[in-house]
Parts: structure tokens; C-alpha cells; sequence
């Protein structure tokens, strides 16, 4: 046997040896660097990782999937909070446009050219309905303030004008559009005094903002979960490899070359709680649609209840995913620099 | 090819190991390295593979100053050696094939060149057929062909071996150190850490013998 393979490595001296001369061109090609065989490797590397880090996960299907499930939730919190947000802005533009306007004509309108003026109102396409309030319906009215209504009588004439009550349409949105409309009426010369209910609408604006800042520092805190927990997972999964790193480590093997994978383990994990916590959220809402509706239908309002677009569907699935990485990241760095061959 | 000048290591808590050690290894040269248990045999593969580093003196690698390899550049080098261990240090959830392979993956071989190569060795350590068992379904001693497989695939001008046939029987022994003498015919340098006299003593190749964190030439 000793005989045959020193034979064996004579015959193949000579162009063994111009091999290794060519192959070490390539190795310092692959130590320093063309751009371009860079890319390749790079390529080649993550293609692998990408895939590698796939394939082990299943490996550990139910550590995994608790994993996974964790974090889904974490982050359906995320969403169900943006749900909420998201409803609660419908729902208050629908309140703004429900306040009714008050219009209260000038003393010399009588209740003819009233008329006149609801007639004209009626053509503007951002208002829904206009009715006239006598002067007679303004005492009904004023009486029904209580003990305080009641002092109205003791006055010989009527003091109250003629005034008109105007719907804005409900597709108006924004502020912005109820207050040109409100300036435009002030800006009739049969009104004396515009009035709405503007105080509670403010308040209103202000819970919206509460609930934004709220919602920000939430987020805030529940991506720091998903950071510090896929941190976690990827830590155990390092120190149940250790021996692995070792080895690959004295073969030559670099940092980014061992880290790539958990990287990839990193972002599928966050992939996959991204979708997982997606279609919670779209659970969530399945028992609760039918009640609302019943009760929009109530109130007569268009309102009905809003799941995440696909655009902030993508963008939870990406964020997830990214914090999934960076998580990983996190780990990787700090600890990849300690484990050194002994 | 290998070259250390007054080489000196200390741990921390054991004190000095290795007291002014020098020796040169030339190209395609096979030396044994012995000595008693806990003489510093490891230690000294060590600091070639910059596991560790030495406190003084200079080891110079294939003409490069071991002290002036930075840590980003540690891998690159590694890729110039072929690491063998008493212990395989096999990764036992890759098959045979997947073992050898690592350092051309590493070293960014495409998928056809490693097969190629990866084929050509494991005919050559008398592993063909074998590649896709697991290293647990193979006798220590095709292990260890494994683990010499893996560090030669990449040929690697030196090979650096720390007692490579502890665990085998004394034919087995032999023949792995016919397969390092078939890499020394094509230029490769072998350095093979050993207390295995008997085993020293029939190879008849260069012997250092460490003693007292001294090395004496025999
Ligand atoms: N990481 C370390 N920290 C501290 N002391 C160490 C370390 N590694 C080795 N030593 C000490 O260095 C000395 C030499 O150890 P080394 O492993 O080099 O011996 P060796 O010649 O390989 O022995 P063996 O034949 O048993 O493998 C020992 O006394 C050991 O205790
Ligand atoms: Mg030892």
C-alpha cells in the first residue's frame, strides 16, 4: 500500500505543483481581493446563508415556532394598537362632520328670505342639510333651557332672530375644510353670528394627539422586545454552537463568514413573526366587525371598522424583519470578538 | 518555511511555557515535536495558528512576522495551514463531504471545484464512497483520515498536527504517517506534536524534543 501511493504522488509531482502555483494566485485573489471575485463569494456566501439559515430553523420546529410565536404576539400588539388608531381617526373625522353649524341671521331677516338663503345654501356641495329655525321654533327651543328658558315669556317681544341650521356633508375629513365652509357663511351679509361647537372637537383633537405619542412610545417599546428577544435566541443558538464556530473559525473562516447565517436566522425569525402577528391581527378583528357595524348602522354613520392596508401590512412584515436582523447583529458583534480557538 | 527565534510564553497562571525556543523548519520538512505531558507541545502549534500569541521573540510563517498579523487578518493566514487534532474536531451534524469541504466554502471555491477537489482527497485518504456518512458512523480511524482530509483539501504549504494518531492503533498510526510523508514528497511542511516514541523512533524524520520550556534537537 506504501509503495503504490508513493508511486501514485511521484506520477502527479510535477503537475501538482503547477497547480498549486496557479492556486495560490487564487487563493491571494480570494485573501485580498478583485472586486469582482469579492462579489462572487459574497454572493455565493448569503445565497447559502439564506437558504442554511431556513433549512436549521426547521430543524428546531418547536423552538422555533415559541420563538416566532413570542414575538407575534409582541408585535400584533403593535399592529392591534395601530388598529386602533387607525379606527379612532375615522371615527373622530366622522364625529367632526356630524356637529351641526348654527347660523343666526341678522334681525331685519325675516323668516322669507330665510328661506331664500337655505334655498342658496342648499346648492353648496359641501353641505348636506339646511333647516330653518323660526322665530317661534327659537322660543320652543329657548323654553326647554329649564327655569332659565322659562324668563324668555316675561319679555313682551320675541328677541330671538331667525336662524338657520346647517348638516355639513360627512365626507368633509379635515378641520381645515369645515372651517372654510364656516367662513363662508360668515362672510353672508344676512348673518349676523356663526356658531359651532368647536370646544369639544379641540379636546377631541387632543386625545387624537395623546393617542399618537402613546402609540409611538408603545411601538418604541415592543421593537425593543423584538430586538432584545431575537438577541436572545440568536445568543443560545451561538452558545449551542460554540464548538462549530471554533472549528470553522481555525479553518480559516472569518467573522462575516459565521455571522452571515444567524444573520439570516435573525430576519427569518422576524419574517415570519411579522406575517404570524399579521394574521393575528386580522383574527382579532373578525369577532368584532359584526357588533360595529350593527352599531354604525345605528348611529347612521358610515363608519366601518379599517384593517391595515397592505402598504402598512408590508411595512410591519418589514420591520419586523429588519428588527429580527438587527437584533441578531446586536449579539453577533459583541460576542463573535470573545470566542477565540483555545 | 517555519521559523521561530527565542520564543517565549507565559499564562498567567501557570507561568512560563516555552523559554527562548528556536528552531527553522525548511520547506517540505517533516519534524516530530515531543515531550512529556504539559511540556508546552500545544502551546507551540498555538501560536502558529496566532490561537495564542507569544510574549517575545518572532515566528515567521512562509516569510511573514507572525507579531505583525493583525487579528482581522488571523483567518486569511489560517487558510496557509492545515490544522490536525487528537480529537478530529469533526462537526457531526455535516456529513464527510460537507467536513472537507468547509475550508474550500470558506476559502469561496466554487460548487463545482470543490466537488472535484473534495473527491480527489477522499480517494486519497481511502474515504471514496464515504462522503455523505456522518462522522460518527466512521471508526476513529477514518475520523481522523476525515480530519486530514479537511486540512490538506486546500493545500496548504504547511500542516501542523497535534498528536494525530493518539487515539489509534500502532498500523493505523503508520499509515496516517505515510499519508504526511506523501504531502512532504510535494513540498508541503509537516510538523507533527507526538509523545508516541515508538512511533518517533520508527519514522526515523527530525525530532524536537521540548523539556523544561526548552527545545533540544535529537
Ligand atoms: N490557556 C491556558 N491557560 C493557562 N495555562 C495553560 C493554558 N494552556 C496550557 N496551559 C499550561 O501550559 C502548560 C503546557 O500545556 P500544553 O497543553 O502545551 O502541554 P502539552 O505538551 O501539549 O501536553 P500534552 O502532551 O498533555 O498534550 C501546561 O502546564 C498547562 O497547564
Ligand atoms: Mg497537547
Amino acid at each position: 500500500m506504501r509503495s503504490k501511493k508513493r508511486r501514485q504522488a511521484q506520477e502527479v509531482k510535477m503537475p501538482r505543483q503547477a497547480k498549486r502555483i496557479r492556486q495560490e494566485g487564487r487563493q491571494n485573489r480570494v485573501a485580498g481581493g478583485g472586486v469582482k471575485d469579492k462579489l462572487i463569494i459574497y454572493k455565493d456566501l448569503h445565497i447559502r446563508a439564506w437558504y442554511s439559515s431556513l433549512l436549521r430553523l426547521g430543524k428546531t420546529p418547536f423552538a422555533s415556532a415559541i420563538t416566532i410565536a413570542v414575538l407575534a404576539i409582541s408585535i400584533a400588539l403593535a399592529g392591534s394598537f395601530q388598529l386602533l388608531l387607525i379606527n379612532f381617526q375615522q371615527l373622530a373625522g366622522n364625529l367632526e362632520t356630524s356637529a351641526p353649524i348654527s347660523l343666526f341671521l341678522r334681525e331685519n331677516i325675516n323668516e322669507n328670505r330665510a328661506q331664500i338663503l337655505a334655498d342658496s345654501l342648499r346648492k353648496n356641495p359641501t353641505i348636506e342639510s339646511v333647516q330653518v329655525i323660526s322665530k317661534e321654533q327659537g322660543r320652543a327651543l329657548f323654553k326647554t333651557f329649564g327655569s332659565f328658558g322659562a324668563a324668555i315669556d316675561m319679555l313682551d317681544e320675541n328677541p330671538l332672530p331667525v336662524a338657520l341650521e346647517i348638516m355639513p356633508k360627512n365626507t368633509l375629513h379635515d378641520n381645515g375644510q369645515i372651517a372654510t365652509l364656516v367662513n363662508t357663511l360668515k362672510q353672508r351679509q344676512e348673518v349676523d353670528y356663526v356658531r359651532m361647537d368647536m370646544e369639544w372637537l379641540q379636546r377631541l383633537q387632543a386625545m387624537m394627539a395623546v393617542a399618537h405619542r402613546l402609540f409611538a412610545v408603545i411601538n418604541a417599546l415592543l421593537g425593543f422586545a423584538v430586538l432584545f428577544i431575537t438577541g436572545n435566541t440568536i445568543r443560545l443558538e451561538l452558545n449551542s454552537r460554540q464548538e462549530e464556530i471554533m472549528i470553522t473559525k481555525l479553518v480559516g473562516a472569518t467573522n462575516s463568514f459565521i455571522a452571515t447565517p444567524f444573520v439570516y436566522t435573525g430576519f427569518w425569525i422576524g419574517f415570519f413573526a411579522g406575517v404570524l402577528a399579521r394574521i393575528i391581527v386580522a383574527l382579532l378583528l373578525v369577532p368584532l366587525s359584526g357588533p360595529v357595524e350593527e352599531l354604525s348602522a345605528h348611529y347612521n354613520s358610515n363608519f366601518h371598522l379599517l384593517s391595515l392596508s397592505i402598504a402598512e401590512s408590508i411595512k410591519l412584515i418589514f420591520m419586523s424583519a429588519l428588527l429580527g436582523m438587527l437584533g441578531s447583529c446586536l449579539v453577533l458583534f459583541n460576542q463573535l470578538q470573545k470566542t477565540n480557538p483555545q | 518555511m517555519l521559523k521561530f527565534e527565542n520564543v517565549c510564553k507565559r499564562y498567567p497562571l501557570t507561568g512560563d511555557v516555552l523559554r527562548g525556543v528556536s528552531f527553522h523548519l525548511q520547506r517540505g520538512e517533516i519534524a516530530f515535536l515531543t515531550g512529556h505531558s504539559g511540556a508546552g507541545k500545544s502551546t507551540l502549534l498555538k501560536l502558529i495558528a496566532l490561537m495564542e500569541r507569544c510574549n517575545s521573540g518572532e515566528i515567521w510563517l512562509d516569510g511573514q512576522k507572525l507579531s505583525h498579523v493583525k487579528d482581522s487578518q488571523i483567518p486569511y493566514l489560517r487558510r496557509k495551514m492545515g490544522f490536525i487534532f487528537q480529537d478530529y474536531k469533526l462537526l457531526h451534524d455535516h456529513t464527510i463531504f460537507q467536513n472537507v469541504a468547509l475550508p474550500l466554502v470558506i476559502a469561496g471555491y466554487g460548487h463545482q471545484e470543490t466537488t472535484r477537489k473534495v473527491r480527489a482527497i477522499l480517494d486519497k485518504v481511502g474515504l471514496a464512497g464515504k462522503e455523505h456518512k456522518l462522522p460518527l458512523a466512521l471508526s476513529g480511524g477514518e475520523q481522523q483520515r476525515v480530519g486530514i482530509a479537511r486540512a490538506v483539501v486546500n493545500k496548504p504549504p504547511i500542516i501542523i498536527a497535534d498528536e494525530p494518531t493518539g487515539n489509534l492503533d500502532p498500523e493505523l498510526s503508520e499509515e496516517i504517517m505515510r499519508l504526511f510523508e506523501d504531502f512532504q514528497q510535494v513540498g508541503v511542511t509537516v510538523l507533527v506534536a507526538s509523545h508516541d516514541i515508538a512511533l518517533i523512533e520508527r519514522m526515523r524524520h527530525r525530532v524536537l524534543k521540548l523539556e523544561r520550556g526548552q527545545l533540544f534537537s535529537v
